[in-house]
């Protein structure tokens, strides 16, 4: 069971947790005129990394809050945890 | 029985205490402090059971958690439980247990016969044989495998006893109690780290309660039983025996299983069996020790072969003799220990040792004490079929590939020593890296991963003294690590024998003409000639010849038999074991009961429970109960000898003729606030909400950005910023998840807060055309009337002097109002409503009736919004706003999604107007046509439509829009039913929504 340290509460259970996907991943902005390429790429495409991943976690059963993990999808090693709107 | 093979004095076993037990059917007595194992040892049995393949006779091969084969069928407390380890059950007064793996019965065995067809059961045999023909396997080879193999029986009978679960965090968690787990503990534990020292055994001290050692002025053991004490008495450390560290997972969580009540007769009813510890250690030693590692030679499986070091463990802690003429066959000095013990208790043994004349102190010692010792002599075969009855011996060639001239010699039990194998399993299963070591022969903890260390033997080191120097220091550093403390201990001086080096052989070859089976694997029955023919058929990596031989399998997991099975493959291959690697060690070490995995989330308590404020009402009034989430609504109202079908139908026809009231706290509920709610409603729904004023509610519905339907409800402005939204009873988690990701991450510039407030608030639907002369009645100070209070309107007032919310909303179709007041009113209320809702005829309707009500209306619900579905599909595409943008709205431009004959929401009536459509029916063209039937869709949902007095049901289908008025087939292959069905609007009652406006 991972160990994982919600930016907002500190270092908690993986039970506590929800997990949110790649996030790398930005949503096209509203109203913008895309393709539909781009559209699928954001709405479908990930990429299965082996390796140091950033991606979404959301505390749900803590804080609420979402944030940001770089973990390795091989090791489960996490490296670092970040608020949504803070970069590596 | 008396016990013929008990000695006088020696053990730790409580003499005045005798315990009677059964084995197999007959009564024997042993002594407190005894295992199974020791104690039917102590009354002659050796034979316990029967191998999983050829059924040979099995006895004990160690005395612990080493022993691969004697298993045993426990009965305690009246349940049977299957492979129980004889050497690890504590005997206690009244137990019973049973041999295993044979049938009739252990003596005569009829699988027995596979023994002598063994030539048929080479490696890879259940591959090979039984794939052909496939028949056969169903009928004839599985059923008697089974008959005549497997291992104990499981119980058909739900496990009565308690099994719980345990969270605890530590600084230091130390896995083994010999001389490297305590003196690692004592040095941490006294410069102030939390410690938990775990013991798999009842007694504390590993080695050191066998060992001829002493450690300053003490024995070892004396040594052992005064630090555990003391660290015992101290507030920073948990001490516990009977407890395995079974399994190193990620972040240095660590599982643990202690077993608290089965060495008593019965558990008390509170005291857990077992119970399962989830330990997060900042830093952990592994302190498992190692196990001696078999020589292998003819028949060496017989009863009566084993171990050196259960031999000694067998007389040093329970005072029993394995045998009174032993013969000791090793490679290394550690068995002369064993030799001298037997001496010391009067018995001869004979020694065989693989090497040359040498001298140590253990050497020295058995000499001087007048033991026959044979070097360059080797076990060529043991005969006996039951029980060992004599060893076939001789001389051993300088190269080990030749032996001389066979000689029998008579003995009635063979110890065998081939060295000690390091236990790695914790600190592999940690993601560590791992070393062969040529010194010992055998893979040691290299690199580790996470925060573990590795002490004593299960590091490779097997002097006492560097043990205790290495332990000391480790657990000091480690400890200073967390503590920051410098409270250091000084090692106490150790007087120890030294010992020889030992021989790197290990397999005795086969005498000219003779095809013994020469094991490796015990509990699989995996021999030596089953790796040859494995490596012959082309088999190369360590891991497959694993899998096709069986080799270190099962609960074993090669704990005795791994490294001699490496040193093959490697001997053939002319490699190197560690070319040849090793296969992975997985969790978990020893086995887990499935109780304690589950621990105490059985039954009623396997998940939450939520409970509507109303619920005693419902109970009191004969609600039968369905499950909705975690929820329990009222599904029914039974009346008299009602059942589903009647009760629903009446509770459903009195909504669409009276009033009827529903608990509807179960709905989603979630508080959006924020000078920027407008706007973000505006972006979560497809509908538009910049207009909605202050008192209106309005219907929404929420895609997902792939396009597919989320899920939909009301959403009431309740002030300028404040929003109450609804969301269905099973999306409403999923729901303020999916708005927290949006605010927090996509647009944290919109100032909106969202909070559930599902529990702050008891809703009760009021339904039915009497629903507002009964408002009215309970809103006397309102005006109820259609102007007063529109469709769509909502007014916050008082019910008798509590606060509440009324909503005029409907999900059955008719003029219909949700009233919601705190929970803690939610009784009050719904009280008030039965009560002067009698003169209306109020009746109270459940989820059946509810959805009834909702079916022939043609609303959707989660059977039709079940992730797989668009607006389209569901004909809400009035609800798509094309002016702004919404989540999910790119989606909805996809070719697939806009496809000419996309599916869509229609209403099927049987044409008989008689028989009710399974949910999950096909809906085709021709019920007759070829297989496979082309679909056009599925039925959704069913109902007994009240208002028509038929059968309805919603399906989708492709193309639905331009299928009303068509003749098609329901066809349910499950149900074996083929109903000829009309397709009509999906509004089958009221379809221009007069009722709710009027
Ligand atoms: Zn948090």
């Amino acid at each position: 069971m991972l160990y994982i340290k919600c930016p907002y509460c500190g270092i908690r259970a993986q039970t506590e947790f929800a997990y949110g996907g790649d996030a790398t991943v930005k949503r096209p902005e509203l109203n913008k005129e895309i393709t539909d390429k781009e559209w699928d790429e954001f709405v479908y495409l990930r990429k299965s990394l082996r390796g140091k991943h950033l991606e979404f976690w959301h505390h749900i059963s803590g804080c609420r809050q979402w944030f940001k993990v770089q973990r390795d999808t091989t090791t489960h090693e996490i490296f670092k945890t970040l608020k949504p709107h803070e970069e590596l | 029985m008396s016990q013929n093979f008990r000695l006088e004095k020696e053990g730790l076993i409580n003499r005045s205490k005798k315990i009677s037990f059964k084995f197999n059917g007959k009564s024997f007595f042993g002594y407190e402090g005894d295992t199974l194992a020791s104690a039917l040892i102590a009354n002659g049995v050796h034979l316990v059971g029967r191998s999983f393949k050829y059924h040979r006779p099995r006895g004990f091969f160690g005395a612990g958690v080493d022993d691969p084969y004697a298993l045993v069928q426990l009965i305690r407390n009246n349940e049977s439980i299957p492979n129980v380890k004889a050497t690890e059950q504590e005997l206690f007064e009244g137990l019973e247990a049973k041999s295993v793996n044979c049938w009739p019965n252990v003596n005569f065995d009829i699988g027995g016969i596979n023994n002598f067809l063994r030539i048929f059961l080479p490696a890879g045999f259940y591959y090979k044989t039984f794939m052909w023909p496939k028949s056969f396997w169903y009928k004839i080879y599985e059923p008697f495998i089974r008959k005549a193999a497997g291992f104990g029986v499981v119980s058909h009978e739900p496990d009565k006893e308690r099994y719980e679960h345990k969270y605890e965090y530590c600084d230091l968690l130390i896995t083994g109690s010999g001389p490297s787990g305590i003196a690692s503990a004592y040095s941490a534990a006294k410069n102030g780290a939390k410690v938990i020292l775990a013991e798999d055994k009842p007694r504390f001290g590993g080695s050191l309660l066998t060992s001829d050692v002493n450690i300053g002025n003490e024995s070892g053991k004396e040594w052992a039983d005064k630090i555990i004490t003391e660290l015992k008495s101290m507030p920073n450390v948990v001490v516990k025996n009977r407890a395995q560290v079974f399994g190193y997972y990620d972040h240095n969580m660590l599982v643990m299983s202690e077993r608290l009540t089965e060495h008593l007769p019965k558990s008390d009813k509170f005291t857990p069996k077992q119970k399962l510890w989830y330990i997060r250690a900042k830093e952990v030693v592994i302190s498992s020790g190692s196990i001696e590692r078999p020589l292998v030679f003819g028949n060496n499986d017989t009863p009566g072969v084993l171990l050196s070091s259960a031999a000694k463990e067998y007389m040093k802690v329970y005072g029993v003799l394995v045998g009174k003429k032993p013969i000791i066959f090793t490679n290394n000095d550690s068995a002369y220990e064993t030799a001298i013990e037997f001496k010391k208790n009067g018995i001869d043994p004979v020694v065989l040792d693989s090497r040359k004349e040498l001298s140590s102190d253990l050497i020295n010692e058995a000499k001087n004490l007048n033991i026959k010792i044979k070097f360059e002599h080797v076990v060529v075969n043991a005969n006996g079929y039951r029980k060992v009855k004599s060893a076939d011996i001789a001389k051993i060639s300088d190269d080990k590939t030749a032996i001389g001239k066979v000689e029998k010699i008579e003995c009635d039990c063979i110890c065998v020593s081939g060295f000690w194998t390091p236990t790695i399993h914790l600190a592999s299963q940690s993601g560590g890296k791992t070393k062969f070591s040529k010194e010992i022969d055998a893979f040691l903890p290299d690199k580790s991963k996470q925060n573990e260390t590795t002490v004593g033997s299960a590091n490779g080191i097997f002097n006492l003294q560097d043990t205790l120097n290495n332990s000391f220091e480790v657990g000091y550093n480690l400890s200073n690590k967390i503590t920051k403390k410098e409270n250091k201990q000084s090692t106490p001086t150790v007087v120890e024998k030294k010992s020889s080096k030992h021989d790197k052989f290990w397999c005795v070859p086969l005498p000219e003409g003779k095809k013994y089976k020469r094991f490796l694997d015990f509990q699989n029955d995996v021999s030596v000639s089953d790796i040859e023919i494995a490596l012959k058929e082309g088999y190369r990596s360590i891991e497959h010849v694993k899998r096709y031989t069986t080799l270190g399998m099962a609960t074993d997991q090669g704990k005795t038999s791994n490294l001699n099975g490496l040193q093959l493959v490697s001997n053939i291959e002319n490699k190197v074991v560690p070319e040849v690697g090793h296969t992975t060690f997985r969790p978990p070490y020893t086995p887990v009961s499935i109780g304690a995995i589950v621990g105490r989330e059985i039954g009623k308590h396997s998940k939450p429970l939520r409970k509507s404020p109303m619920h005693s009402w419902h109970e009191n009034n004969n609600a039968v109960f369905v499950d909705a989430g975690l929820w329990l609504r009222p599904r029914y109202y039974k009346r008299g000898n009602e059942n589903l079908f009647d009760a629903s139908k009446r509770e459903a026809m009195n909504v669409r003729k009276n009033v009827g009231v529903c608990d509807v706290t179960t709905l989603g509920k979630i508080d959006v606030k924020g000078p920027d709610a407008a706007e973000f409603l505006n972006r979560v729904y497809t509908n538009a909400w910049l207009k909605l004023p202050v008192g209106k509610a309005r219907y929404g519905v929420m895609l997902r950005e792939d396009g597919i339907v989320m899920d939909d409800g009301t959403t009431t402005r309740v002030s300028e910023n404040h929003y109450h939204m609804t969301t269905t009873t099973a999306q409403a988690a999923n729901v303020l998840s999916h708005l927290e990701y949006y605010l927090q991450i996509v647009w944290p510039e919109l100032n909106v807060n969202v909070v559930s407030t599902t529990e702050q608030w008891a809703g009760a639907a009021i339904a039915g055309p009497k629903s507002r002369d009964l408002l009215q009645k309970l809103f006397p100070d309102l005006d109820c009337s259609n102007e007063g209070l529109p469709f769509m309107g909502f007014v916050e007032t008082k019910l008798f002097g509590v606060y509440a919310r009324i909503f005029r909303i409907s999900f059955s179709g008719e003029l219909a109002y949700e009233v919601n007041v705190e929970s803690n009113n939610g009784n009050f209320m719904w009280e008030k409503i039965i009560e002067i809702g009698e003169e209306y005829k109020i009746q109270p309707y459940g989820t059946e009736a509810l959805s009834t009500l909702r079916i022939e209306m043609g609303h959707v619900a989660g059977s039709e919004l079940d992730g797989r579905t668009t607006p389209y599909d569901n004909s809400l595409e009035g609800l798509l706003s094309k002016k702004k943008d919404f989540i999910g709205k790119r989606s909805l431009q996809k070719e697939a999604f806009i496809a000419s004959k996309r599916e869509k929401i229609v209403g099927v009536v049987p044409l008989d107007k008689k028989t009710s459509i399974p949910e999950g029916s096909y809906i085709v063209r021709d019920a007759n046509s070829k297989l496979p039937i082309p679909k056009l869709g599925h039925v959704s949902a069913s109902c007994w439509s009240v208002e028509y007095d038929n059968p309805f049901s919603l399906a989708i289908i492709k193309d639905g829009k331009n299928m009303i008025g068509q003749k098609l087939f329901a066809l349910s292959p499950l149900k074996n039913k083929s109903i000829p069905v009309e397709i009509v609007s999906s509004h089958y009652v009221d379809p221009k929504g007069e009722r709710v406006r009027s």
